[in-house]
């Protein structure tokens, strides 16, 4: 682009853009376009979603796009705020020409096969391995919590490939192929009845090596490109004061004067503080970000989304009484997506029971903040310079 | 809006930050809290009129610097860190912003001197009055002049004037006297203000400006609060940094640097209330601007008191040495949690303005 895009001619653009798709009404389509516009993320490169501008201009972009056709941010969820960054960043021309439409589209659905049984937390300690054999690679191994493996058409994938070294610099980063011979996806039940995420089973499954996403040995580096978007996209997106999570106990609230009590009365009202307080520093955050100063506070948004959460939707559960003492539904099923504002308060409360577990614990968190942001000094660690191999498990 | 801060504003940050740590470490505060009074009154010419902290909120055709909550709100920030013992909340802020708001001329008369730091006032009511409840006193308007107590009135040591609230008028007296009371917070303490028969000067014709004057202070409030916790965490970082025990620094414990983190997350939107609500009053006292407040108060002055708390904890006992200065910050604290209005007010002031209401 000779010209930079600023906020009035995004804008300009996207009426264009808009006014020129009226008649296209399948989604997928009306995304292509979208895409191919350079419209789908203006900071990424001409040709794949963007428009090499700045990013504080997707906000303006979105919000001109409201009420068209729009991606699935629940099922896309991986693909969009965590996969697509890391392609861009680490990928090969090749791959980012092959995977970022169709990811965008939603016309293919992407997984995070990152977590394993014995490795969570601590994630560098993954045990799949994978072997090189020619120009393939023969993944082998066990994932679990994998949301939305049922749908997916691609897992971003994090294996062992040298078992010989410290546990960080053995592992590479693969783009897994879930329709491959050997990948097998089994439903895990959650608390809240249904199953949104899985186990998956790799059984010498053949990837590619076209399908490695950075070197051998770097997937810890690709992963933590990975994992901060994750957690961004967790942090939340911009809300008005009393929206979002507390939006639905307000509701509850104001149209059912018979449950008030003074105790809620005095929790709401601390809880009303506490949201807004959350909702004003992520509100800063975003004004950082687009001022060119990202600060530390990003890693802030989703430890305070998380507990604010959990505490309204149990809040919430009390408020219902007898609403409370019932659930919608507990039927076994596969679930598309999360739904936190079209269920019951008892599904909130029991899926908010999530946001403090994935995507890194809270107390995971708050070790990355105290060590990364406030600079207090490393615990001991005794799995440091040590083959993996040899850890205990 | 913004929540951020402008240039300008931290060129004042800089300035007011750099004559502090010339004039008011911790140890000379600590210094002056061992004599009759706290204040510093070289300290306070300086700021006043070298840095022109004093007419912050007057008008330039009033003699002030015509800048607004968000300037003043900085310099609180830089105040609290350093609990400085001067009177820019009770004489710039607070009895600024009555005189500002009666908008009289004789208001205008002691404007003029407030913001050229050649006087500073007070307002005539405790400390603790909550700006949606400030109820009223008992001072009289008699043949004589004005007779009365006001308990726990702040910064009257050291006011040449003093704003008295009389029925529905605000008074401006100079003949009073003040008994400082054993007060919690040696940094700011509180006093007894006594009037006998005192001549007076009517400066207002309503009483409003006075809660007026209270919501918008209790907003501002809330970014000296945000210094307080600010210093707090800061020094206790250092702190677990430095100290070791079992052979290794402090803060390199799990249960020491969760603590830290949570910490830290209060103070990052402690920020975030204060910088809202030092901006929504550049306004006036909007609905908006009263909610921000509200909300401002109700999260900084329990963040301000757990921040003092946990930097005393985890100092261990040289957190709770008198020659330590974490014990004027948690006095300050405790303190600030009262004054204007305690965090539960401002909670119940929000059932209003947020459209919570009460059980019937
Ligand atoms: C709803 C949901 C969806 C998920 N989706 C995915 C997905 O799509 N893909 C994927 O790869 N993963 C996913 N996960 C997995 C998630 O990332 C892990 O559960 C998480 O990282 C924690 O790992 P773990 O379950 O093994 O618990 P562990 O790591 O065993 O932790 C158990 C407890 O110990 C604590 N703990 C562990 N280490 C420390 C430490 N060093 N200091 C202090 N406390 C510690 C933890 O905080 C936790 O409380 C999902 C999880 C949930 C709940």
């Amino acid at each position: 682009m000779s010209t930079k895009l600023d906020a009035t001619s995004a804008r300009e653009r996207v009426r264009a853009f808009v006014a020129a798709h009226r008649d296209v009404t399948d989604r997928v389509g009306f995304l292509r376009a979208r895409f191919d516009a350079g419209l789908a993320w203006v900071h990424f490169p001409e040709g794949l979603g963007g428009l090499g501008a700045s990013r504080d201009l997707q906000e303006v972009v979105d919000a001109e796009f409201a009420g068209t056709p729009q991606p699935d941010l629940g099922k896309q969820g991986v693909g969009l705020g965590m996969a697509a960054p890391t392609i861009l960043a680490c990928g090969t021309d090749a791959q980012r020409r092959r995977f970022l439409r169709p990811l965008w589209t939603g016309e293919e659905i992407w997984c995070q096969l990152f977590s394993e049984p014995g490795a969570g937390s601590d994630l560098a300690a993954v045990a799949t391995r994978a072997v090189r054999d020619g120009d393939e690679w023969v993944v082998d191994g066990q994932k679990v919590w994998t949301s939305g493996a049922h749908h997916a058409r691609w897992g971003i994938l994090i294996a062992r490939t040298d078992p010989d070294v410290p546990k960080h610099a053995g592992m590479t980063y693969f783009v897994c192929d879930m329709a491959a011979p050997g990948v097998e996806v089994r439903p895990l039940r959650q608390i809240t009845g249904e199953a949104e995420f899985n186990e998956v089973f790799l059984s010498s499954v053949r990837l590619a090596d076209d399908l490695r996403v950075g070197g051998v040995g770097e997937g810890w580096r690709v992963a933590q490109t990975t994992l901060m978007n994750e957690r961004v996209a967790i942090g939340g997106e911009p809300v008005e004061p009393g929206g979002g999570p507390i939006g639905p106990v307000l509701e509850t609230w104001r149209t059912r004067p018979d449950l008030r009590t003074h105790d809620l009365h005095r929790r709401l009202l601390a809880l009303w503080v506490d949201a807004e307080a959350t909702r004003l520093a992520a509100a800063r955050f975003r004004e950082q970000l687009a001022a060119g100063l990202p600060g530390p506070e990003g890693s802030a948004a989703k430890l305070a989304f998380s507990t604010l959460n959990q505490r309204l939707s149990g809040l919430d559960v009390e408020l219902n009484r007898e609403a409370g003492l019932r659930y919608d539904d507990w039927t076994f099923r596969r679930s598309d997506d999360v739904d936190m504002f079209g269920r019951d308060a008892g599904y909130r409360y029991l899926r908010a029971k999530g946001n403090s577990i994935e995507g890194g614990t809270s107390e995971i968190l708050r070790t990355v903040i105290a060590e990364r942001v406030l600079g207090l000094p490393p615990e001991p660690r005794t799995d440091k310079n040590v083959p993996w191999k040899g850890l205990p498990r | 809006m913004s929540l951020l801060y402008t240039e300008q504003e931290q060129d004042l940050r800089d300035a007011v930050r750099a004559v502090l740590a010339d004039r008011c470490s911790a140890n000379t505060v600590l210094a002056r809290v061992e004599g009759d009074l706290p204040y510093d009154g070289d300290l306070w010419r300086v700021l006043a009129r070298d840095v022109g902290v004093a007419g912050l909120l007057v008008p330039e055709s009033l003699g002030g610097a015509g800048a607004s909550s968000r300037e003043a709100a900085v310099v609180l920030e830089e105040l609290g860190r350093a609990v400085a013992p001067v009177p820019f909340l009770t004489s710039a802020v607070l009895a600024t912003t009555v005189l500002l708001r009666a908008g009289t001329s004789e208001a205008g008369k002691i404007l003029g001197d407030l913001a050229a730091g050649a006087t500073t006032a007070a307002v005539a009511v405790s400390l603790a009055a909550d700006p949606f409840r400030p109820g009223g006193n008992d001072v009289v308007a008699e043949d004589g002049g004005l007779t009365g107590v006001v308990p726990c009135v702040a910064g009257a040591e050291v006011a040449d004037v003093l704003l008295v609230p009389v029925g529905d008028a605000v008074h401006a007296v100079t003949e009073f006297t003040v008994d400082t009371d054993v007060s919690l917070d040696l940094t700011r303490p509180v006093a007894t203000v006594t009037l006998r028969a005192a001549q007076s000067v009517r400066v207002a014709d309503s009483s409003d400006a006075v809660p007026y004057a209270l919501a918008y202070t209790a907003g501002l409030l809330a970014s000296e609060q945000l210094g307080v916790a600010e210093w707090c965490l800061d020094t206790t970082v250092a702190y677990a940094k430095e100290r070791t025990q079992f052979a290794r620094p402090i803060g390199s414990f799990q249960a020491v640097k969760h603590r830290l983190a949570d910490l830290w997350l209060d103070v990052v939107r402690a920020r975030a209330v204060a910088r809202n609500a030092a901006d929504q009053l550049t306004g006036g006292l909007t609905d908006a601007a009263r909610t921000a407040v509200a909300t401002a108060q109700a999260w900084c002055s329990p963040v301000a008191v757990h921040a003092a708390e946990e930097c005393v904890q985890l100092h261990g006992g040289i957190g709770m040495t008198w020659e330590h200065p974490a014990h004027l910050y948690l006095k300050r604290a405790k303190a600030d949690s009262i004054a204007l209005g305690a965090a539960g007010d401002h909670r119940d002031a929000l059932a209003g303005l947020a459209g919570v209401p009460a059980p019937a």
